[in-house]
C-alpha cells in the first residue's frame, strides 16, 4: 500500500507544482500548456485512484479530465488566442517573488488547516484533500493576480482541477455529481468564450484593465 | 403523484431545449409564458402532495413553499418579460439576434433553481445553483455595453469563486458523512445526513460550514461579499433583476439554511447563529446607508435587496420558532414585493429612456398607473402597513426585542434609515415637473398588481392553513 500512496502523492504534488508555475508563467501559450499538463496529471491521479481502489467509475472521470481539460479545452483556448490576436506577453501585477511567497503561504495554510481538522479520516484522503485545497487557493490567487481574461479563466479551470481532485480523494463520491460538475465546467467555458468575444469586440483587448476603467467611471453611482 | 416533483424541473429543462430551436422571438416569448405557467401548475399541485423522500429529490414543508414561490414568480416574470423584451426590440435596444437564446436560458435558469430547491443530494443542489448562476451571467451581459460586460464579468468571477468554495465545503460535509454512513450516495444525501447529524465529526463540519457560508453567502449577497449584486441588477435586463432579487438570492439562502440545520443539529459543532447574525446585521445597516447615495434606480433597489437579505439572514441566525417563522414570511414578502417593484421599474425606465434617478421625475403626472404601482411597492418594501412586509418586519423586531433588546434596536435603526432613503427617493420620482422624453409603453400591469394584491392580502389576513404550514417549516429550522 505504501507504493500506492507514493504514486498518488507524487501526482497530486505535480499538480501543485503546475499551480505554482501558472502563478509566474508570463506567456499565454506557456500558461495554456502548463494547464494542460496539470489536467493530464489530474486524469492520471484519478485513474490511479480508480486502479488502487478498484473503482471503475473513476476511469470515466479520468477519461473526461484527460479529453476535456487535457486536450480539447487547451486546444480551443489556443485557437481562440490566435484568432483574437491577443498579445503574447502577460503582464503581472506583483512580481514573481511576491507571488511565490503568497503561494507558499497559502499552501502551508491549506496543509495546516486540513491536517488539523481531519485526524479521523483515512490517511490518503487527508493529504489529498490538503493538496487539493492548496491547488484551489493557488487558483484563486492566480485569478486575483492576473489582469488578462484568458489567464483568469485558466485560474478558474485550475480551481476546478483542484475540486475534482478533492472529490475523487473523498472515496465513493457518486459519479452523477462528477459528471454534472464536468458538464457545468463545459458550460462555464462556453460562457467565458461568449464574453471573451464580447469584451474583445467592445474594448479591442482582453485585458481586464479596460473593464476597470468602466468600473472607476461609475464608482459613485 | 410524484411525477409533479420531477415536472417542476423537467418542464423548464425540456422547454429550454425546445425554445433554443425556435428562431422567432414572438414564438419563444409565448412558449416561455406557457412553460412557466405549466411549471407553476406543477408547483401548485405540491399543496396536495405528502412529503417525498427519494435518492435525488426531497419534498418537505420547507422547500415546498420555496418552490411554489419560485414557480409563481417565474410565471409572472415570464409575462412581464414578454412585454419588456418586446418593447426593447421595438425600440432597437436589443436586436432579435441578441435575444435568440434568452428564453431558453430563462427556462434553464428556472429549472436549475427548482432542481437546487428539490435536490436531496448536496452535490446536485450545488450543480443546480451553479447552473442557474451561469445562465444569469450570460443574461446580465445581454446588452453588450461596456458597463454590462464589466458587470457580467465581475459577477462571473465572484460567482465562480463563491461557488468553488461552496463545492469544497460540500466535499467536506460528504467526508464528515462518510465517517458515519460509509462510502457512497448516502453520505451526500441530505435526508440521511440530518438523521445522523449529532454523530458527524464536529471539526470537519465547522470548516465545511465556513466554506459554505463564504461560498453560498456570496450568492446571497451578504455584506462583505456583495460587490457583484448592484452591478448585475443595474446592467442586466429588468426581468433578470427581478428573478435575481426575488428568487436566486432566496435559493442561495435556502442552500445555506439546509447546511445550517445540519450544523445546528450537532452539539459539538460551532454555533452558526452568531456568524449569521453578524453578517446579516452588517449587510442590513451597510445597505441602508448605501441607499442614500444611489443615482441609478435599479442600483437603488439592488441595495434594498441586500438590506432585506441581511434582515432575513439575521432573523434565521437568531433562530427559534417565532423568528424563523417571521424570516420565512419576510422572504415571501420580499420576493413578491421586490419583483413587483422591478416590474414597475422596468416599464418606468422604458418610459423615461433612462435609469438615472435625477432624470425620472413627475411620474404621477406622466404615467399614473406605473406611479401608483411603484408607490405601493416602495411603501410595501419599506415595511409600512398595510402590506405584508410590515407584519413580518414587525414580528422580527418584536421577537428580537423579547430576546436581545440591543440587537432589536440595531435592526430597527437600520430599517428606519432605509425607510427614510426610500421614501425620499419615492417622493422625487413621483412628484415635480415631469421629465421628458416620455416614450409610450404598453406596460404589462397584471403581474405587478397580482403581486401587490397578494402582499396586501397577506398584510391584512394570513389564512390559518398557511400559518400552520409556515410554523411547521419554522420548527424544522430549529
Amino acid at each position: 500500500m505504501t507504493n500506492a500512496y507514493d504514486v498518488a502523492h507524487f501526482l497530486a504534488g505535480m499538480m501543485l507544482v503546475c499551480s505554482f508555475t501558472l502563478l509566474y508563467q508570463d506567456r499565454i501559450l506557456a500558461v495554456l500548456n502548463t494547464f494542460a499538463v496539470q489536467a493530464i496529471m489530474l486524469s492520471l491521479a484519478v485513474a490511479w485512484q480508480g486502479y488502487v481502489r478498484n473503482a471503475p467509475d473513476l476511469f470515466i472521470t479520468a477519461a473526461m479530465a484527460f479529453g476535456l481539460k487535457g486536450i480539447i479545452i487547451p486546444v480551443a483556448l489556443n485557437r481562440m488566442v490566435e484568432k483574437l490576436g491577443i498579445k503574447r506577453g502577460v503582464d503581472q501585477v506583483v512580481n514573481v517573488g511576491v507571488a511565490m511567497f503568497l503561494g507558499l503561504g497559502l499552501t502551508s495554510l491549506a496543509l495546516l488547516l486540513v491536517l488539523k481538522v481531519t485526524p479521523g479520516a483515512a490517511s490518503f484522503t487527508r493529504e489529498g484533500l490538503a493538496l487539493a485545497l492548496a491547488i484551489i487557493l493557488l487558483g484563486l490567487l492566480q485569478m486575483i493576480l492576473r489582469r488578462n481574461a484568458v489567464t483568469q479563466i485558466v485560474g478558474f479551470m485550475s480551481i476546478e482541477n483542484g475540486l475534482i481532485l478533492a472529490a475523487t480523494g473523498a472515496r465513493g463520491m457518486p459519479l452523477v455529481v462528477e459528471v454534472s460538475v464536468a458538464f457545468s465546467v463545459l458550460i462555464a467555458l462556453f460562457v467565458f468564450a461568449v464574453f471573451l468575444f464580447r469584451i474583445r469586440e467592445r474594448f479591442d483587448s482582453v485585458d481586464v484593465e479596460s473593464l476597470d476603467k468602466v468600473r472607476a467611471a461609475r464608482a459613485h453611482r | 403523484m410524484n411525477e409533479a416533483v420531477y415536472a417542476v424541473f423537467g418542464i423548464p429543462f425540456l422547454s429550454a431545449l425546445l425554445l433554443a430551436l425556435i428562431p422567432s422571438y414572438r414564438l419563444t416569448a409565448l412558449g416561455n409564458v406557457l412553460a412557466s405557467g405549466l411549471t407553476f401548475a406543477a408547483g401548485l399541485s405540491f399543496l396536495t402532495l405528502p412529503p417525498v423522500t427519494e435518492t435525488y429529490v426531497i419534498l418537505d414543508d420547507l422547500n415546498k413553499f420555496f418552490i411554489i414561490l419560485n414557480t409563481l414568480v417565474g410565471f409572472t416574470t415570464s409575462l412581464f418579460s414578454r412585454s419588456y423584451i418586446g418593447h426593447e426590440i421595438a425600440t432597437g435596444h436589443l436586436t432579435p439576434l441578441f435575444v435568440r437564446f434568452y428564453h431558453a436560458m430563462f427556462q434553464g435558469m428556472m429549472g436549475a433553481m427548482n432542481l437546487a430547491l428539490l435536490a436531496n443530494n448536496i452535490g446536485l443542489m450545488w450543480v443546480g445553483l451553479e447552473f442557474a448562476t451561469l445562465m444569469t451571467v450570460i443574461m446580465v451581459g445581454i446588452y453588450r455595453t461596456p458597463a454590462a460586460l464589466e458587470a457580467a464579468w465581475k459577477y462571473f468571477i465572484l460567482g465562480i469563486v463563491g461557488i468553488s468554495l461552496a463545492f469544497f465545503g460540500t466535499i467536506l460535509v460528504y467526508l464528515a458523512g462518510q465517517g458515519v454512513l460509509g462510502e457512497g450516495e448516502a453520505a451526500m444525501t441530505w435526508s440521511e445526513l440530518i438523521k445522523i447529524a449529532p454523530q458527524l465529526d464536529a471539526p470537519l463540519l465547522n470548516i465545511a460550514f465556513i466554506f459554505l457560508l463564504v461560498g453560498y453567502g456570496t450568492k446571497v449577497g451578504l455584506a462583505p461579499l456583495h460587490a457583484w449584486l448592484p452591478d448585475a441588477h443595474a446592467e442586466g435586463p429588468t426581468p433578470i433583476s427581478a428573478v435575481l432579487s426575488g428568487l436566486l438570492l432566496n435559493v442561495a439562502l435556502f442552500a445555506l439554511l439546509r447546511f445550517k440545520m445540519l450544523i445546528a443539529a450537532n452539539p459539538n459543532a460551532l454555533a452558526p447563529g452568531p456568524i449569521l447574525i453578524t453578517m446579516g446585521l452588517v449587510s442590513l445597516i451597510f445597505a441602508a446607508f448605501m441607499l442614500y447615495q444611489r443615482q441609478d434606480i435599479k442600483r437603488l433597489f439592488a441595495y434594498s435587496s441586500i438590506e432585506h437579505m441581511g434582515l432575513i439572514t439575521f432573523a434565521f441566525g437568531l433562530g427559534g420558532p417565532l423568528l424563523n417563522f417571521a424570516a420565512l414570511l419576510h422572504m415571501v414578502m420580499h420576493s413578491l414585493t421586490k419583483s413587483a417593484i422591478f416590474f414597475a421599474v422596468g416599464h418606468v425606465t422604458q418610459a423615461k429612456g433612462t435609469q438615472e434617478l435625477s432624470a425620472i421625475r413627475g411620474l404621477s403626472v406622466s404615467n399614473p398607473v406605473l406611479a401608483f404601482a411603484l408607490a405601493a411597492g416602495v411603501i410595501a418594501i419599506s415595511g409600512l402597513p398595510p402590506f405584508g412586509a410590515f407584519m413580518s418586519e414587525f414580528l422580527i423586531i418584536t421577537a428580537t426585542f423579547a430576546r436581545e433588546p440591543l440587537l432589536a434596536l440595531a435592526v430597527a435603526f437600520g430599517l428606519l434609515i432605509a425607510l427614510g432613503a426610500l421614501l425620499m427617493r419615492l417622493q422625487d420620482i413621483l412628484f415635480g415637473e415631469p421629465t421628458t422624453p416620455n416614450h409610450p409603453v404598453s406596460a404589462a400591469s397584471a403581474p405587478i398588481f397580482v403581486h401587490l394584491s397578494l402582499i396586501l392580502i397577506a398584510g391584512m389576513f394570513l389564512p390559518p392553513a398557511i400559518v400552520v404550514w409556515f410554523r411547521r417549516a419554522a420548527e424544522m429550522l430549529g
